[in-house]
C-alpha cells in the first residue's frame, strides 16, 4: 500500500469518485491495524548500520591493543592508512609504481605537506596535483607521515619554532625569495606557469609549516632546498616575507593580483577606455 | 557692460594693440568643429598628454636619475637593509615617505597608459573612415611617429625606477641591440656606456624620458593639431553636409566647454585610478639584479606585441664565416615591427595609387563601403592582438589552466592564418552591409508588422527609410577597378611602365573588383512607383 | 561634369526627389548669401531650407584620367543633399524650469567640487601616510593614496561633468555651416608664388657656377651634420673582446648567491637548485655574466658525457644567462630535468647539456667546469669555454 502522502497526490478527481463508486459505503481511509509504523523502515535502518558498525568495531582487527609505545602503534596506523588509501599507486611497500613515485627516503615532511595540503591523495592522473580540502585528519596524516619516516632517513616535520617568525629578517627572506624563488613563483608568490600545463602555485593562504615543508622537500616539480643550501634561519625569514607580504595589503589601491602589467592593461582596456568612451558617446549626443 | 565683458574688453585691447589679434577674432573663435563621439579619441590622447607632463614635471622634483648603490632605509620594512640604486630607493621614498608621490606616480602611469591606448584607437578611426586620404596624408605621418615615440616614452619612463621588473626589460634590450649585425655590440656598449647594466644607463634614459622625447612629441603634437585646425576637421556624410563645409559647433562656447570639461574628467578619471587600483608597485618587484628574475615577466601593453613575437619565434641562428647572426631575436625584435610600421605609414599612399583618386577629401567613409581596406585593417589588428596575446602567454596558461607550448604553438600557425581569415570575414561583412543597405534604400525597413491580404497572402510591410537616411546610406563612392588603356601604342611599341601599370591595375582590381553597386534614381523610383510594400 | 552616359549630375535637372520640401537642387548660393551671410565666407547657422549643391562632393571634374592613363570613374550619389535637418529645440530651450533645473545641476557639481578638494586637503595633513583600510571588492589598501584619488579625481571629474552638463544643455545649440574652401591655391597665386621662388633663386647668382657653390655647400653642410656623430663615440667603450670572457677562472671558488658562503658539494642533494656566483666578485656589471646555477642529478640519467665530464659527481654547474636575450634561467622542474627561461619559455634539458628543445634559444647554456677543493668546496676549472648570454655579430 502506498504512503499516504503519495497516494493523494495522485488522486485524480475522477479516480476519487470512481473509487467512491467501488467502496460507497466504506470511508477513504480505513485504520487498519498497526502493522508497519511509517518511520520503521528507519528504524530498521538505522538499527542495522549500528550493528554493522558497532560488529566491525568489536570484531575488526587493530583493537586488540598491543603493548607497544605509542610510536609504533602510529607507525602501524599509518600503514595501514597507507595500504588503504596510498599503495595502489605509490606500490605495497612504498616502492614506487609506474602511477606515483617510491616513498623511500622521502621524510615524514614530505608526507605532511602532501597530504595535509590535499594534494595527496590524487584524485586523477594529471601533469600536476593541485591544492584540494585534504582527505585525511592531521592525526592520520601524523600517523602516515610516522609509517613513511620509518622506510628510510628523511627530512622530519618541522616543529613550530622551525617556523615561529619572531625575530626573522623579513627584508633578508625577500632578498632571498627573489634569487630562489620569484622565478616560478612571482615576486611575491602570485604563482607562476611551468612547462607544458605545470605551474607554480599561488603562495597566499599558507600555512607557515607547508611553505617550510615545501621548501625542504621540493615537492612534484619544485627543486629541494634543503637545509645545507637554505638553512632553516634563512628558511624562517622567507617564511615571515611572505607572511609580511600577505597580510600588509596595498598602498596604492587595489592589487589585481599582483601578476604584474597583464591585468594593469586588461582594467584599463576594460574599464578605462570603455568608460571614457562612454563619456565621449554622452559628450557628443544631442541633448533631448 | 559687465565686469567680465569688461576685463575681457581691456585684456582684449592690450593684445590687438599688439598683436592684432581682433582680426582672427571672429573666424578663431566661431570656427565649427563637428561633433561626433569617434572625434574625440584622439583627444583622449591629447588630454593624457597634458596629465602626463603636469604629474610627470611633479615626479622629477623628487627622483634621483642614479645607480649608485645606496642601502634602503626608509619606512617600507621588506626593504629595509637592502642595497639598491639611487633611482629604485627615490622612487621608493616617493611613494611611502612623500605625501602624495603615490598617487602622483600612479596618475602618471595610468595616465601613460590611457594615452598609448587613445592613440591605438584613435589611429584605427583614422584608419577605418579614410581620413588620411588627400590632403592628410601628412598628418597621418605625423601620428605614426607620435605612436612610435609614445611606445618608447613609456618603455623608458617605467624603466626609470630600476625596478626587477623593467630592468629585466631592458636586458632584453641589451640582447636584441647585441644581436643587430655588424653594429650590434656597439651600439649596446654605447648606450649602456660598456657591459650590461653599467652605470649611465638610467641617467640617459631619464633625459631622452623627460626632455628629448616629450620636446619633439610636443612639436609633432603642435603641428598635429595646427594641420586639423587649418585644412578643418573632416565629417560624416549626412544631411547638410558634403564636401565643401563644415557643420558642428562654434569652438567657443561650445567646443572650449566640451573639450575643457572633458579634459577635466580624464585628469579625474587618471587621479580616481590612481587613488584606487594600484599600478606599477615597484617595492613588490624588488631592486633589479641582473641574476634574478620572476614568473610572469610582462612588459607594459603596449610593448606587449613585441614580446609576444620574440615568445612566438621558434630558435633561428645562422653561423658563417666567424660571425652569428641571430634571426630568432632579429626578426621579433626588429623585422616584424619595421615592416609593420612602415606599412602603415606607407598606407595613404599605396591606396591612393590603387584609385589614382588625387581629389580632396573631407568627407569620412563608413568602414562598411570600403570593404577591402576594412579587411586589411581586420587583418592587421588580428595580428597585432595575436602577438599581443602571446606576450601574455604564460600569464594564461597559469591561469586558465593551459600548456604554454600549446598557446605558443596555435600563435604560430594562427599569426599566418588569422589575418587571412580576418580578412576574408571583415570584407564579407562589410559587403553584406552594404547590400542591406542597398536593400533599405530600395525596400524599406523591414517593420516587423504583418498584413494579411485579401488575397490570403502575408506579406511583411516594409517602412520606407527617411529622405535623410536615404541619403546618409547613398552618399558615398563606388570605386571601380581602374581599366588598363592602350598598353600598346599605335605603332605596336609598348608603353613604359607597363609592369607598373599591370601592376596598379591588379591590385586595383583586387580592391575594387568585389564590391556592391549603390542603387540608380532610376530603380529607385521603378519600386516606389510600383507598391512595393 | 556628367561621367556616366545615362547619368547625370544635380545641376542640370536630376530627376526630381520625392518631397516637397526639395527644389531641383539647383546650386542657390546667392540665397544663402542674401538670406543670412555676409559674405561667401561667413559662417552660418544651419537652418531648415538651406539648399546644398548636389555635385558638392568635389573640387574637380569627376572623369579622373590618372598620368599614365589608366582612367577611374565615380558615380555621383543618387541622392540629392536633403540638407540640414530641422532643429529640435531641447527641454531646456522651452522650459524656463528645466534651464533653471540644468543650471542648478551643474552649481551642484561644481559646488561639490569644492568641497572635495577641501577634503582632499584635509586628508593631505590629518591622515597618516601607513594608514590601510580594509575595503570591499578592493581589500586592504592604502588610505591616504586612497582618499586622495576620490578627492581630487572626483572633483576635477564633477568640474568636468559640470562644464559638459552646461554646454549640452544651456549653452547655445545651433548647429553652424562653415564653407571649406579648396586648401589649393588657385592658379594665379600659384604661379605668383612659384614666380616669387624662382625669382629668389636667380637672385643668388648660383645658376653661374652650380657646381663650385651648390655642390661645395652640400658637401659642407654633409660635413656638419655628420660631425656630431664623432663626438657620439666616446658614449661608451668599444666592446672588443669583452664579451668573450667573464670572471670566473681556474680555482674561483662558487659562493651561494645570497650569503656568499662556499658552496660544498656535500650541501647538494639530488634535485637541489643552487644560485651561485664567483667568491670576491660584487661588482654588478660582471655580476651580470658571471652568474652561474648548480644543480646535482643522478649521473645515470645523464646523457651527455660531455656534461658528465664537466661536472663533479653529478654537481653541474651552468651559467645563468639565456642565450637567447639574457634573462637570468631560474625555472628548474625537478621531476623533468627541464630548466624553462620564464621570458620566452625557452626550455632546456638538464640531462643532455642543456640542450634547447623549445623556445627561441637557438644555443645550449654554457657548462662551467667544475671540481672541488680538498675540503669539498666546489670550485671552476677556469672560464667558460664560449661567450655567455645573447647571440652577436663576432660572436662566430
Amino acid at each position: 500500500m502506498k504512503p499516504r502522502f503519495l497516494r493523494r497526490s495522485l488522486d485524480q478527481p475522477g479516480e476519487a469518485a470512481a473509487k467512491s463508486s467501488r467502496q460507497p459505503a466504506e470511508p477513504r481511509r480505513r485504520r487498519e491495524p498497526l502493522r508497519r509504523h511509517p518511520l520503521a523502515p528507519l528504524l530498521v535502518l538505522f538499527i542495522a548500520l549500528s550493528a554493522t558498525g558497532g560488529l566491525y568495531t568489536l570484531l575488526s582487527p587493530g583493537r586488540q591493543a598491543a603493548a607497544a609505545s605509542a610510536q609504533s602503534l602510529a607507525i602501524e596506523e599509518g600503514r595501514k592508512l597507507y595500504v588503504s588509501g596510498c599503495s595502489s599507486c605509490h606500490g605495497l611497500n612504498a616502492e614506487g609504481s609506474s602511477d606515483g613515485p617510491t616513498l623511500v627516503g622521502v621524510g615524514a615532511a614530505a608526507v605532511d605537506f602532501q597530504v595535509s595540503t590535499g594534494r595527496m591523495p590524487a584524485t586523477r592522473q594529471g601533469v600536476q596535483e593541485p591544492k584540494k580540502k585534504p582527505v585525511y585528519t592531521q592525526a592520520e596524516v601524523d600517523q602516515l607521515a610516522a609509517y613513511i619516516a620509518s622506510l628510510a632517513p628523511g627530512p622530519a616535520v618541522p616543529a613550530a619554532s622551525d617556523y615561529d617568525t619572531n625575530g626573522a629578517n623579513v627584508a633578508e627572506g625577500g632578498e632571498l625569495f627573489r634569487t630562489n624563488c620569484a622565478a616560478c613563483h612571482n615576486f611575491v608568490g602570485s604563482g607562476g606557469a611551468l612547462t607544458g600545463g605545470k605551474y607554480a602555485p599561488k603562495l597566499t593562504g599558507v600555512d607557515s609549516k607547508h611553505i617550510y615543508e615545501a621548501m625542504l622537500t621540493g615537492p612534484q616539480s619544485m627543486p629541494i632546498f634543503n637545509d645545507e643550501t637554505i638553512t632553516p634561519d634563512q628558511k624562517r625569514d622567507i617564511v615571515a616575507f611572505l607572511n609580511y607580504i600577505n597580510t600588509a595589503g596595498d598602498p596604492g589601491g587595489a592589487n589585481l593580483g599582483r601578476i604584474g602589467p597583464v591585468s594593469e592593461g586588461l582594467l584599463l582596456w576594460i574599464f578605462g577606455i570603455g568608460s571614457l568612451i562612454g563619456v565621449t558617446v554622452w559628450l557628443t549626443a544631442r541633448s533631448s | 557692460m559687465s565686469t567680465v565683458e569688461r576685463m575681457a574688453g581691456g585684456l582684449g585691447t592690450w593684445l590687438d594693440d599688439r598683436f592684432g589679434v581682433a582680426r582672427g577674432a571672429r573666424k578663431l573663435l566661431r570656427k565649427v568643429f563637428p561633433d561626433h563621439w569617434t572625434f574625440m579619441l584622439g583627444e583622449i590622447a591629447l588630454w593624457s598628454f597634458v596629465v602626463i607632463l603636469l604629474s610627470g614635471t611633479y615626479l622629477t622634483l623628487f627622483f634621483k636619475p642614479s645607480m649608485h648603490e645606496v642601502v634602503y632605509h626608509g619606512s617600507y620594512v621588506p626593504l629595509q637593509g637592502v642595497q639598491m640604486s639611487e633611482a629604485y630607493a627615490s622612487t621608493l621614498d616617493l611613494s611611502f615617505e612623500v605625501r602624495g608621490g603615490l598617487i602622483m606616480r600612479q596618475i602618471h602611469h595610468w595616465a601613460a597608459l590611457i594615452f598609448v591606448a587613445a592613440i591605438m584607437i584613435h589611429m584605427l578611426r583614422i584608419f577605418f573612415t579614410g581620413a588620411f586620404r588627400k590632403p592628410r596624408e601628412l598628418n597621418w605621418l605625423i601620428g605614426n611617429v607620435l605612436f612610435i615615440l609614445a611606445i618608447l616614452e613609456g618603455l623608458f619612463g617605467y624603466s626609470l625606477p630600476d625596478d626587477l621588473l623593467s630592468g629585466t626589460g631592458m636586458r632584453i634590450l641589451e640582447g636584441v641591440l647585441l644581436g643587430i649585425p655588424l653594429v650590434g655590440t656597439y651600439a649596446s656598449f654605447f648606450l649602456f656606456g660598456g657591459e650590461f647594466p653599467g652605470q649611465l644607463l638610467i641617467p640617459r634614459l631619464f633625459t631622452i624620458h623627460i626632455l628629448l622625447i616629450p620636446a619633439l612629441m610636443v612639436a609633432l603634437i603642435t603641428v598635429h593639431l595646427l594641420l586639423v585646425f587649418y585644412q578643418k576637421h573632416t565629417q560624416y556624410p549626412g544631411p547638410g553636409k558634403t564636401n565643401r563645409n563644415v557643420v558642428g559647433a562654434p569652438f567657443l562656447p561650445i567646443y572650449t566647454a566640451k573639450a575643457g570639461g572633458f579634459f577635466l574628467i580624464i585628469f579625474g578619471l587618471s587621479a580616481i585610478l590612481g587613488g584606487l587600483v594600484q599600478v606599477n608597485p615597484v617595492w613588490l618587484y624588488g631592486p633589479y639584479h641582473p641574476a634574478q628574475i620572476s614568473a610572469g615577466s610582462q612588459p607594459d601593453f603596449y610593448m606587449g606585441w613585441l614580446e609576444g613575437a620574440l615568445r612566438a619565434m621558434p630558435a633561428w641562428e645562422i653561423n658563417a664565416w666567424g660571425h652569428t647572426v641571430s634571426l630568432s631575436v632579429l626578426v621579433p625584435a626588429l623585422v616584424v615591427p619595421g615592416i609593420f610600421f612602415t606599412l602603415l605609414a606607407l598606407y595613404p599612399f599605396i591606396e591612393s595609387w590603387v584609385t589614382g583618386d588625387k581629389r580632396e577629401h573631407h568627407l569620412l567613409e563608413r568602414p562598411r563601403n570600403a570593404p577591402t581596406r576594412t579587411g586589411l585593417g581586420a587583418a592587421g589588428v588580428t595580428f597585432f592582438g595575436l602577438l599581443w596575446l602571446n606576450g601574455g602567454n604564460d600569464v594564461i596558461a597559469d591561469k586558465l589552466h593551459l600548456s604554454i607550448y600549446a598557446i605558443t604553438w596555435f600563435t604560430r600557425f594562427a599569426l599566418f592564418l588569422g589575418p587571412v581569415v580576418a580578412f576574408i570575414v571583415a570584407r564579407r561583412i562589410c559587403l553584406g552591409l552594404q547590400r542591406r543597405d542597398r536593400d533599405k534604400v530600395l525596400h524599406g525597413r523591414e517593420s516587423g508588422i504583418i498584413r494579411r491580404l485579401p488575397s490570403g497572402e502575408y506579406i511583411e510591410i516594409h517602412e520606407p527609410v527617411s529622405v535623410e537616411e536615404r541619403y546618409v546610406l547613398t552618399a558615398y563612392e563606388v570605386n571601380r577597378p581602374l581599366e588598363l588603356t592602350d598598353t600598346v601604342d599605335e605603332n605596336g611599341i609598348p608603353t613604359p611602365n607597363g609592369r607598373v601599370r599591370k601592376v596598379r591595375s591588379a591590385l586595383s582590381r583586387w580592391y575594387f573588383g568585389t564590391r556592391v553597386e549603390k542603387p540608380t534614381p532610376a530603380e529607385y523610383q521603378q519600386l516606389t512607383a510600383g507598391h512595393h510594400d | 561634369m556628367s561621367t556616366h552616359d545615362e547619368m547625370t549630375t544635380g545641376a542640370e535637372g536630376q530627376a526630381a526627389p520625392s518631397g516637397p520640401e526639395h527644389t531641383s537642387g539647383l546650386v542657390q548660393r546667392d540665397e544663402v548669401r542674401g538670406r543670412h551671410a555676409r559674405t561667401v565666407d561667413d559662417i552660418v547657422p544651419a537652418v531648415d531650407g538651406v539648399v546644398i549643391e548636389a555635385d558638392d562632393h568635389e573640387f574637380a571634374p569627376v572623369e579622373r584620367i590618372t598620368p599614365d592613363s589608366t582612367v577611374a570613374r565615380t558615380y555621383d550619389d543618387p541622392f540629392p543633399n536633403p540638407g540640414p535637418p530641422h532643429h529640435e529645440p531641447r527641454r531646456t530651450d522651452v522650459d524656463p524650469r528645466a534651464a533653471r533645473r540644468a543650471d542648478r545641476q551643474v552649481a551642484g557639481m561644481f559646488g561639490l567640487a569644492t568641497l572635495l578638494l577641501i577634503g582632499f586637503i584635509v586628508s593631505f595633513v590629518a591622515v597618516d601616510t601607513d594608514q590601510m583600510i580594509s575595503l570591499p571588492l578592493v581589500g586592504k589598501i592604502g588610505a591616504q593614496n586612497a582618499l586622495f584619488g576620490i578627492t581630487i579625481g572626483g572633483a576635477l571629474a564633477l568640474v568636468g561633468f559640470g562644464l559638459i552638463h552646461w554646454a549640452r544643455k544651456t549653452m547655445t545649440a545651433v548647429e553652424l555651416v562653415e564653407p571649406r574652401h579648396p586648401l589649393r591655391s588657385p592658379e594665379p597665386k600659384r604661379e605668383e608664388g612659384a614666380a616669387a621662388f624662382r625669382q629668389g633663386i636667380e637672385e643668388t647668382g648660383i645658376a653661374r657656377r652650380p657646381l663650385l657653390i651648390g655642390g661645395s655647400l652640400l658637401a659642407a653642410l654633409g660635413g656638419l651634420l655628420t660631425a656630431p656623430l664623432v663626438l657620439l663615440r666616446d658614449l661608451g667603450p668599444l666592446p672588443e673582446k669583452k664579451l668573450r670572457h667573464t670572471a670566473w677562472a681556474v680555482e674561483q671558488r662558487i659562493v651561494y648567491e645570497n650569503t656568499n658562503e662556499q658552496v660544498k658539494a656535500s650541501d647538494m642533494h639530488i634535485g637541489t637548485l643552487v644560485a651561485a656566483h664567483p667568491l670576491g666578485v660584487e661588482d654588478p656589471n660582471r655580476l651580470a655574466k658571471a652568474s652561474i646555477f648548480l644543480i646535482r642529478l643522478d649521473p645515470s640519467e645523464v646523457k651527455s658525457q660531455r656534461q658528465l665530464d664537466w661536472g663533479y659527481q653529478g654537481i653541474f654547474a651552468f651559467s645563468r644567462i639565456c642565450p637567447h636575450v639574457g634573462c637570468p634561467v631560474d625555472l628548474y622542474e625537478q621531476a623533468s630535468h627541464h630548466l624553462l627561461c620564464p621570458c620566452h619559455q625557452s626550455t632546456f634539458d638538464m640531462v643532455d647539456g642543456a640542450k634547447v628543445i623549445f623556445g627561441p634559444a637557438a644555443r645550449a647554456l654554457p657548462q662551467l667546469q667544475i671540481t672541488a677543493d680538498g675540503e669539498g668546496n666546489l670550485m671552476a676549472k677556469g672560464d667558460f669555454t664560449e661567450p655567455v648570454g645573447p647571440s652577436f655579430w663576432e660572436r662566430g
